[in-house]
């Protein structure tokens, strides 16, 4: 069985290290994600594509705790074995805050502050049963 | 204060669910409503501006109303679609174009969390397959990042619902007209951390239409006419936080609400001590909460003893959402806005009954705010 990623282009895949593809602007220097064209700063119309860090802290979070509406969501949306996935903006140093999925999803143990990283975590199975993946930020143990 | 514009007529459907009554019909009935406690009639409408997000678009209605030739321009402008209805029609006023006017807004939304439409978005399809396309999300982060910074505790949060289902059960026009205690709220199940399930809105049904003419022709068609002081819509900077962004700036921008409430008390004249009540976009308790502070009522963090002491309710200082707000009236999103300012004009004309605000109330105030990132405030007085 292959794992294959929910989408192309947005973190690198596959990789030992993945990392999160964004964009910086050339001309002053702000960073985006996803990757974009012009940048929302300086008006500025000319960026490039940046590997973006892969540690950062978490700025703030919450726990989904219903199955979101499928499609979009192509996880496990059967309220009988849905299981609460956190959500979370972690603030990676000098560039930007990403909006993520969390391994973690008890209130207890998530703190605004407290250091994470980049994993790739499964979402689901596709019709060719390969294993979609997707990104999330774990606590640093 | 420049007194120009006035609102002459009011008209709603009942919000919340309304099987078999289409959204579109729910915003006839509210146009001829407003007709009718103006004393006019469609034919004397000169213009138009109406919007929905769901149910249609609004210019067919004149179908339903009659083909009287009148300039009809659809507004949609996602959560501030009622709100930029209420601009444009003042605006078209005051610039002496038209003499008198109606602003429409209704909508009718299937049930649940609203289904992101994320292409419509600019989003790609990785965002809502990875689960991260829900609004419910971002106001959960929202509130719990603002809790951490100011101290604002979960007992506010669940005051502020139960607030809202009280003023609702007083409000014959509103969804949830059964009082919900602070426990049965703080106890429901938590669908965002920190928010339960009464902590949030649904989005319903409805429809709202207000006729609007020069404030010195006023006299012709109301005893109790209000004035509309300020209308301002506001999009965000860079650096704000906004509903169903993949990412956010390292930089802080206060957001839209707090430049469109700084543009409205601009064009007023006034500030924020001189309102009697308000109208705040109340998506979820917390909404409330952080837009009492963005709109200037206090300063952040105040709000917990603030609300703790009963300050907002009806009779309180500074009442707040007297008409039960989203919470107990639902969200036609289209309609929303409008809900806010027909709620102003009742209390203005002192015409709110159970909930009526005590000591006659001169100058009132609205705030919606929405997807993706757009703010829209009004300012009535008598
Ligand atoms: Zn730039």
């Amino acid at each position: 069985m292959a794992r294959v990623p929910v989408t192309e282009g947005v973190f690198t895949w596959p990789s030992a290290k993945p990392a999160l593809i964004g964009s910086r602007c050339v001309k002053c220097g702000n960073h985006m994600f996803p990757v974009q064209s012009g940048c929302p700063k300086c008006t500025g119309d000319t960026t490039e594509t940046v590997e973006l860090g892969r540690r950062g802290t978490l700025w703030t979070w919450t726990v989904q705790g219903f199955p979101p509406k499928a499609p979009p969501y192509a996880g496990d949306a059967d309220p009988k074995t849905f299981k609460a996935f956190g959500v979370g903006y972690v603030e990676l140093p000098g560039e930007l805050k990403i909006e993520t999925r969390l391994t973690e999803a008890d209130p207890e143990k998530l703190k605004i502050g407290m250091e994470m990283e980049m994993v790739i975590i499964p979402l689901c199975t596709d019709e060719n049963g390969n294993e979609v993946v997707t990104f999330a930020f774990a606590p640093v143990a | 204060m420049t007194t120009e514009v006035a609102i002459v007529g009011i008209g709603m459907h009942e919000f919340g669910r309304t099987e078999g009554v289409s959204g579109m019909d729910q915003g006839v009935i509210a146009v001829r409503r407003a007709c009718s406690d103006a004393g006019l009639s469609w034919e004397d409408m000169q213009f138009a501006f109406g919007g929905s997000m769901a149910a249609g678009a609004a210019d067919t209605m004149v179908s339903l109303l009659g083909l009287t030739g009148l300039q009809f321009i659809n507004v949609a402008n996602g959560c501030a679609t009622g709100g930029s209805a209420l601009f444009s029609a003042y605006n078209t006023i005051r610039s002496g174009v038209f003499d008198l006017g109606i602003a429409i807004g209704f909508d009718k939304h299937e049930r649940g969390a609203f289904r992101v439409n994320t292409k419509g978005s600019g989003l790609g399809d990785w965002y809502g397959a990875s689960g991260l396309a829900l609004t419910t999300q971002f106001f959960g982060m929202k509130i719990n990042r603002y809790m951490h910074e100011y101290g604002i505790t979960p007992s506010t949060l669940a005051k502020v619902s139960s607030k809202a289902f009280r003023n609702g059960s007083l409000n014959p026009m509103a969804w949830r007209r059964k009082p919900i205690s602070e426990e049965e709220v703080a106890n429901s199940p938590m669908l965002s951390y920190p928010l339960t399930q009464y902590m949030f809105c649904n989005p319903g049904e409805g429809g709202v239409a207000l006729i609007l003419c020069r404030a010195d022709k006023a006299h012709l068609y109301t005893d109790k006419p209000v004035y509309l002081r300020a209308a301002a819509v506001r999009s965000r900077r860079f650096g704000s936080f906004e509903v169903l962004a993949p990412s956010i700036a390292l930089e802080h921008n206060a957001g839209p609400t707090v430049d469109a409430s700084k543009a409205a008390f601009e064009m007023a004249g006034i500030g924020p001590d001189d309102i009697d009540l308000a109208q705040l976009q109340d998506t979820e308790a917390g909404a409330e909460v952080m837009h009492m502070a963005e709109n200037g009522f206090c300063e952040h963090g105040e709000q917990e003893w603030m609300i703790q002491a009963g300050e907002t309710e009806i009779g309180g200082k500074f009442p707040v959402n007297t008409d039960g707000g989203c919470l107990a009236n639902g969200e036609p999103i289209g309609a929303s806005g409008l809900r806010q300012v027909y709620e102003n004009v009742l209390q203005l004309r002192g015409d709110a009954g159970a909930r009526q605000v005590p000591n006659n109330p001169k100058v009132a105030y609205t705030h919606v705010y929405g997807a993706p990132g757009i703010s829209g405030v009004t300012i009535l007085s008598r």
